[in-house]
């Protein structure tokens, strides 16, 4: 298949990367080559095969329902790149999901 | 043009535990900004979450009262969006194997009852709050990663008044299982809704617009209203619906577009890999079902057959979990159930509207209402007296007993009283006599009436009425 | 006598106890070999010489009670540190301090460890060489113009260099043992699970697992004893004992049963790779092991499906860096949809931007099931493909790597080319068994060749005897480059 440079836009959109003309161009190619090369799981008959997205079988593990100590609030915003009154502070968001 | 309406309900409830469901941080509303937050709520890089077990239990205690298929085995997947109140950039949620498949609620408007399916039940975490002012926007994340069970609804519902019944069956049962507060002023219960209009029988769906931004049930009915005359009077004039996201404003009762450029919903759900899949074995969840007490619909009809109440008086002693055990618990003293129902319906449900709260909160134990009904049913006090009198019980929180021999409200059927009474007004009101002794029958009442201000209406009318007649032969 | 920076832990433990050293010494012989080196290798991404020192003389506890007691250690950038920088070598972490310590940081300091400094690595760990870091490229100790392989290179390249005693990486997909093999120490990724992950700043969650840097095969062994164990933080890590790896690994291997995957032979493998590897087994085989071929025959899939499957995962992980909590935020005006794009333009390097893309196409709608499902589905064949050998055999024999170390800037243009260079790595992290490179030889250019053993999941201690025995019987392991 061959990926298309809208296809490259529509995806750093997704994933907000900020990109030039020129970086889509060069990682439309790049990606469009490495597709290629991973076209040959097409090959593979996978009906019937359960995905593996876990590889140990584990299942079940919880924790109790129990209140542990939180982080000082000086500690939650010491690396905020903006704050005021404890809160983290963005641009005003005018756009909404 | 005849147009049918419909409706999608999705409601967000956060569940009542006592940590935030992957990690250990407190869930008390209402704590300083920020101070309930460790790395794992903060999505801090190389913090893992670990599920609370708490949180899964009433979760599924949730869909089995909703009569929802639970899974056998169910797994998280991370939902993908970007928003600065989302820490991680994805939310921990159910997708391809949720909590439970199909259940459904019966809802009850205008006098017949509606089956309205629930699509699915799925757990997963909240996120931070936002604050904007002028020139900026704000983000605590005391909410993020509570516990939240979303409940999906079928576009079955048919009318606003039919979304403003769910959510009160809804709410209804989550109070009888206890797993949340159900509380939308403060955010513990949330609403959306799809609404769409379509010609009368046809088939096809019509375009929907999702409501958001309501913030109580009578808000969702007011926006669904107003969003139903909207797209109606859209279609009427010719013009095409757009589907979009619109938002409530409740000062002015209309629906607003949100008019942002939306970038393209593509959530990229895959399976959460740093949690493991959970068999919810059939033994688990019958110990969870035996936990859930008798809920509404059948206690409803419980309330019918045992105590010979009405469908409507049935219906609302139920509709609040509180109430229904308080009126037991006053049957069980007063075996007059329709007597007691009268009163919390009437007065006692005044006296709750005029104070807010709700009963559990009042200052009036069953124990003293039935002493006040038997006080009636005695003769000792007037009905009058006992409507008097409830306010003040309340107020107090003292018994009735003690608070009518204090204020000396006890009823007079001393007839030397009564007669003493009676000559005076008889005395007093020759015009009304007069009236009574041409035949006009009902001016009894009337001198009744100055019997009882007299006595200040502690004299037993009946026998102020018996006397009066029997004076004026 | 021999400088302490050049000795293994176990050998410092042994002149710790008779009070023959003190910890400080180590760490002034190791901050001596760093002065003397470090401008050269470019190993280390940060080092605060008067904190180590006043943690050198905060020691507290017993030598008896804690297993690493004394002994300093370097972190690789991406294990969270409370309160030191931890960036993964990327612009957009920049003066990020954990506010929280990672289970195996908190584990080697109730072990009496002396936390030294972080070591260079690919950003985020994308890479096989090291030359995507934002501090810059770490050289090999054995040719200053070669890579130490990647992405935990600098923590291959300090311990082989002496800078270090021992240190602890990252492996995703071969990011501990091909920079192992490249740089002439073993390194070992234990089982997915047996290591807490809490802490270390994900690259695919699926895959990712804290593993060592060690001298020699016995320090490896003392190092996984103390980081290795459930951890309640960590809902993937096993609740299974932890052996007592250093006394078990002593153990001789005769009879042991070792597969050798004739798919791991194939053209593309250097020559002189294939030659030492061969002669390694040789060895192995006169050490009283019983080596047959055997099959994988999905092996040639394996990169293809890691691909898919770790920058999915990846382009999940790295969406929270967006400006808002932590590290970079671009100052550029605009809304903050346009601060999220501008500060991860700005604050990503070339490779995590390109495994983003990619990822994120992968889990996007209408590819969803084309790519990561379908990747999902031949895992289960790769998986497959293991058990069924490892019901006859204990362990797996490959090379680590097709290749000795390649020329700085060699494959860093062509991303396809890097990633092929994992090949033999990768299936270990898809199917989440243990696996640990040893050195087995040099090249005529005195570049070294490393020897995979794979094992059974949870199994350590049988490939850990493996190269314990085979360490015993030949010297590549002693030998070190001069700077």
């Amino acid at each position: 298949m061959a990926i298309t440079k809208d296809t490259i836009k529509y995806v750093a959109g997704l994933a907000r990367i900020g990109m030039t003309g020129k970086e889509l161009e060069h990682f439309t190619g790049q990606l469009d080559r490495i597709l290629e090369y991973v076209h040959e799981l097409k090959d593979l008959n996978v009906s019937g095969l359960e995905p593996t997205s876990h590889v140990m079988e584990m299942k079940n593990v919880y924790r109790a329902d129990r209140v542990r100590p939180s982080l000082p609030v000086s500690e939650v915003l010491k690396n905020a790149p903006d704050k005021a009154n404890n809160l983290f502070k963005v641009k005003k968001i005018i756009e909404k999901i | 043009m005849q147009y049918e309406t419909v409706i999608g309900l999705e409601v967000h409830l956060q569940l009542k535990t006592k940590s935030k469901v992957f990690c250990g941080c407190s869930t008390n509303f209402g704590s300083p900004p920020n101070t309930q937050t460790c790395p794992v709520c903060l999505g801090f890089p190389g913090s893992l979450p670990v599920l609370n077990r708490e949180a899964l239990k009433l979760a599924a205690k949730v869909a089995i009262a909703l009569d929802c298929q639970i899974a056998k085995k169910i797994r998280f997947d991370r939902k993908n969006y970007f928003y600065p109140d989302l820490p991680k950039a994805y939310q921990i949620s159910q997708f391809g194997q949720p909590l439970s498949g199909k259940g459904y609620i019966m809802i009850f408007v205008h006098g017949s009852e509606k089956r309205i399916t629930i699509r699915r039940v799925h757990l997963e975490e909240d996120t931070g709050k936002l604050f904007h002012k002028e020139d900026a926007s704000f983000i605590d994340f005391n909410r993020s990663g509570m516990p939240l069970l979303e409940v999906v609804s079928e576009p079955d519902i048919s009318s606003p008044d039919e979304a403003y019944a769910y959510l009160r069956s809804l709410k209804s049962i989550l109070e009888y299982v206890d797993v949340s507060d159900c509380n939308m002023e403060e955010g513990s219960l949330r609403c959306d809704a799809n609404i769409s209009v379509r010609k009368a029988g046809s088939e096809k769906l019509g375009v929907k617009a999702e409501v958001k931004n309501m913030n109580s049930f009578k808000a969702v009915k007011a926006a669904l209203y107003y969003e139903q005359l909207r797209q109606i009077e859209l279609l009427d004039s010719g013009s095409r619906i757009v589907q979009e996201t619109r938002l409530y404003d409740s000062v002015r009762n209309v629906t607003e577009s949100m008019r942002s450029k939306e970038e393209a919903h593509d959530y990229r759900y895959f399976p959460e890999p740093d949690l493991v899949p959970f068999d919810l074995d059939p033994e688990l969840v019958r110990g969870i079902g035996r936990e859930i007490p008798e809920l509404p619909g059948p206690r409803k009809k419980r309330f019918i057959s045992d105590y010979g109440l009405s469908d409507y008086d049935a219906a609302i002693m139920v509709s609040d979990k509180a109430l229904a055990d308080y009126f037991e618990r006053a049957v069980s003293l007063y075996k007059n159930p329709k007597v007691v129902a009268n009163w919390l319906m009437g007065d006692v449900a005044a006296c709750l509207r005029e104070r807010g709260g709700a009963i559990g909160g009042l200052n009036l134990s069953p124990e003293d209402l039935t002493a006040m009904l038997k006080m009636i049913e005695a003769g000792l006090i007037s009905g009058k007296i006992a409507k008097a009198l409830l306010p003040e019980m309340i107020e107090t929180g003292r018994d009735p007993g003690s608070l009518v021999k204090e204020r000396g409200l006890q009823q007079i059927s001393d007839e030397g009283i009564i007669e003493k009474a009676i000559v005076e007004v008889i005395s007093e009101n020759q015009k009304i006599v007069n009236d009574f002794k041409k035949g006009k029958d009902n001016a009894v009442m009337a001198l009744v009436g100055k019997v009882m201000a007299k006595t200040r209406g502690k004299a037993n009318p009946r026998k102020a009425n018996e006397a009066l007649r029997k004076k004026l032969k | 006598m021999m400088e302490l920076n050049s000795l293994t832990a176990h050998e410092l433990l042994v002149l710790l106890k008779k009070g023959d050293i003190l910890p400080i010494d180590i760490c002034n012989s190791i901050l001596k070999a760093v002065d003397k080196k470090e401008k050269k290798l470019h190993a280390l991404a940060t080092l605060d010489k008067d904190k180590v020192i006043e943690r050198c003389a905060a020691l507290k506890g017993k030598m008896d009670l804690q297993s690493l007691w004394g002994l300093p250690i370097f972190i690789k950038d991406n294990i969270c540190v409370r309160g030191e920088l931890t960036t993964c070598c990327s612009r957009i972490l920049n003066g990020f301090r954990p506010p929280y310590d990672a289970t195996v940081i908190d584990k080697l300091k109730r072990n009496g460890a002396v936390l030294m400094g972080k070591t260079n690595m690919d950003e985020f760990a994308f890479g096989s060489s090291t030359e995507t870091s934002f501090y810059g490229t770490t050289r090999n100790p054995w040719d200053m113009e070669r890579v130490p392989g990647g992405s935990s290179g600098g923590s291959a390249a300090c311990v082989a260099a002496d800078e270090a005693i021992f240190a602890l990486g990252s492996d995703t997909g071969g990011s501990i043992r091909q920079p192992a093999s490249l740089c002439g120490v073993v390194g070992l990724k234990p089982t997915y699970g047996r290591v807490s992950r809490y802490g270390l700043i994900a690259f695919a969650s699926s895959l990712d697992q804290i593993g060592t840097l060690t001298k020699d095969v016995e320090d490896a062994a003392i190092l996984l004893r103390a980081i290795a164990g459930y951890d309640e933080m960590d809902s993937t890590s096993v609740d299974t004992p932890v052996p007592d790896y250093p006394s078990l690994i002593k153990k001789d291997i005769k009879g042991i049963k070792i597969g050798v995957p004739k798919e791991y032979f194939i053209e593309g493998v250097d020559g002189e790779v294939k030659d030492a590897v061969r002669e390694a087994i040789e060895e192995i085989k006169r050490l009283g092991a019983v080596c047959e071929e055997v099959s994988l025959p999905h092996t040639r899939y394996a990169v293809s499906v890691y691909y898919l499957l770790a920058t999915s995962e990846a382009s999940s992980n790295l969406a929270r860096f967006d400006g808002v909590q932590y590290g970079y935020s671009s100052a550029r005006a605009g809304s903050v949809i346009d601060m999220h794009k501008n500060t991860r333009k700005e604050g990503f390097g070339d490779e995590a931007k390109r495994r983003i893309i990619l990822g994120t196409f992968a889990l996007s709608s209408g590819y969803y099931e084309a790519y990561y499902l379908r990747a999902l589905k031949v895992r289960t064949l790769i998986k497959k493909d293991f058990d069924d050998v490892f019901k006859r055999y204990d362990a797996i024999i490959t090379p680590t790597s097709p290749t000795a170390a390649f020329k700085i800037g060699e494959k860093i243009k062509d991303p396809l080319t890097m990633y092929l260079s994992d090949i033999f790595t990768i299936s270990a992290n898809l199917t989440g068994i243990p696996g640990v490179s040893i050195p087995c030889g040099f090249t005529r250019n005195s570049l070294p060749i490393g020897l995979q053993i794979l094992g059974k999941a949870f199994d350590e201690e049988a490939i850990l005897r493996i190269a314990y025995s085979y360490e015993q019987a030949t010297e590549w392991h002693s030998r070190r480059p001069e700077l």
